[in-house]
């Protein structure tokens, strides 16, 4: 067997734009280009960044039993949804585990269009035909017709309306419409994964060209950058976003890594009841954000063992410095006992005890334009 | 195939080592630099501590990783590079001219025939 690495219809353009790229669960992607990762995510902080994602997979649940399979398949109440609304949700196994986090659109009662992580496509897609698919709802992949792009940032709104002739900086957040961006058909959703306000727009690959290079020709003067998935990755952790296959995976389930928010539990669906059973009998274990003390010349990353008294009592899912908050910050799984903000932590940093301190809410949060 | 300076020898690890009048001075590559990326944070040792060759002696973290640094011969710290710790962005903009990291005093100067030439480097890291 030999396996190709795949490349997005965006690769000629990061190659030209001198990105350094690395194998990312098969796709060849940029994970940063020569501005660097730290320049890369203080401009999405300030002003804009545009991110190739189209390695995401995408698919429609579509027919008259859409809307039960959507209801059945998803934590949240994506089913129950407003026409043209976006909804972030779990999949759960029975068990409560998480199967992967992802977007749903409701594009109406029979159609749903649905956004899932890369690395987890070949699987969800098997969860949907498995659990989803009936003689009444296809599920139909159409993850290799569609490339996608994130334009988010202060100003991404601005520059994404004025390529759509303004038709898109009413549009509520979690929201998605049909229109052209820059002469291209998109669906244009106003969601993210940085913390910031803007844009994912999906496109057809042969247009996604075009379209990368109508955004950074508006974005490039305004102080824009393209981001690689290095700077993606210190967003999403300093707006406390979570990352399936570090803080989400089939062990821990939404309730403990605190997407409640995500899980509505007056609702059948797979999980509900292990999930609902869990709820009553309280979480043994949390997620939580911790901060490293000031004093720690360290950055607790993933797999490090959180301690206390000697033995070793949680996991670091993800960590890194806190590039807009300083310091290094991250995320734990953490007994309960020890998920309070302001407890303190002890973590083994490479035979290393440093300590850090739980955060409540967000490391970073945008101000409310 | 990448080029270095060729008055500079090299280790395995991808430190460079600048011959001074009694010490060596110690940096990292433009190849480490290139596959660590935003260099964060740079732990050294102190001033008179003392190194062993191959043996850890520092740290450097990247935004995505930890890397180890390792002295490339043994003998005694004499300065550091105190800049580095609220400027380790140093390492990335001039690894072998202010993100330089430490100063040594080798045990043994003869050791220095020991470690590459910026040519013998140019290959070795053509092979990674």
């Amino acid at each position: 067997m030999t396996t190709t690495v795949r490349r997005t219809p965006l690769w000629d353009a990061h190659r030209q734009l001198g990105a350094k790229l690395i194998d990312f669960g098969g796709w060849d992607m940029p994970v940063s280009y020569p501005a660097g990762t730290i320049k890369e995510h203080k401009a999405v902080r300030e002003a804009l960044g545009l991110f190739d994602v189209s390695h995401m997979g995408e698919c429609f649940l579509r027919g008259p039993g859409a809307r039960a399979a959507a209801g059945k398949l998803a934590t949240n109440a994506v089913e129950s949804a407003p026409v043209g609304k976006a909804v972030y949700t779990l999949l759960c196994r029975p068990s409560g585990g998480v199967v992967d986090d992802c977007i749903f659109y409701k594009k109406s009662d029979d159609e749903f269009f649905v956004v899932v992580n890369a690395s987890n496509t070949a699987k969800d897609l098997e969860w949907f035909r498995e659990h989803g698919a009936s003689s009444t709802c296809d599920v139909v992949d159409v993850s290799d017709q569609t490339a996608l792009i994130a334009v988010q940032g202060p100003k991404a709104v601005g520059v994404v309306d004025a390529l759509a002739d303004g038709m898109l900086a009413d549009l509520p957040s979690f929201s998605f419409a049909e229109t052209p961006v820059a002469g291209v058909a998109c669906l244009c959703a106003r969601t993210g994964y940085t913390g910031e306000d803007g844009f994912e727009l999906a496109c057809s690959p042969a247009d996604a060209p075009e379209l990368w290079a109508a955004l950074m020709e508006a974005a490039t003067p305004l102080g824009g950058l393209p981001i690689g998935l290095g700077a993606r990755d210190t967003l999403r952790l300093e707006s406390k976003l979570p990352l399936y296959g570090n803080d989400l995976d089939d062990d821990h389930t939404p309730l403990e890594a605190g997407l409640g928010w995500a899980v509505k539990l007056d609702r059948e669906f797979l999980g509900a009841p292990a999930l609902r059973a869990q709820k009553e009998r309280g979480l043994a274990r949390q997620l939580v954000g911790f901060k490293l003390d000031e004093t720690q010349r360290a950055i607790a990353r993933h797999g490090y063992a959180v301690k206390d008294a000697g033995e070793v009592v949680g996991t670091v899912t993800s960590g890194g410095p806190g590039i807009c908050v300083g310091g290094a910050i991250g995320l734990a799984y953490v007994p309960s006992r020890l998920a309070a903000p302001g407890t303190q932590l002890r973590i083994d940093c490479r035979g290393k005890d440093a300590t850090a301190t739980v955060v409540s809410g967000k490391f970073y949060k945008r101000a409310k334009s | 195939m990448s080029t270095f300076p060729a008055d500079l020898r090299f280790t395995h690890d991808h430190e460079w080592v600048r011959p001074q009048s009694q010490t060596w001075r110690v940096g990292i590559t433009q190849f480490a630099v290139d596959q660590l990326g935003d260099i964060t944070l740079v732990e050294l040792p102190k001033e008179g501590d003392e190194v062993t060759k191959g043996q850890r002696f520092g740290t450097i973290e990247s935004v995505k990783s930890v890397s180890d640094l390792y002295a490339p011969v043994s003998g005694k710290v004499v300065a550091v590079n105190a800049q580095l710790k609220d400027s380790p962005e140093d390492v990335n903009g001039e690894p072998y001219g202010k993100g330089w990291m430490v100063d040594l005093e080798p045990n043994d100067s003869g050791e220095l025939e020991e470690l590459m030439t910026a040519d013998a480097y140019s290959k070795h890291v053509a092979a990674q």
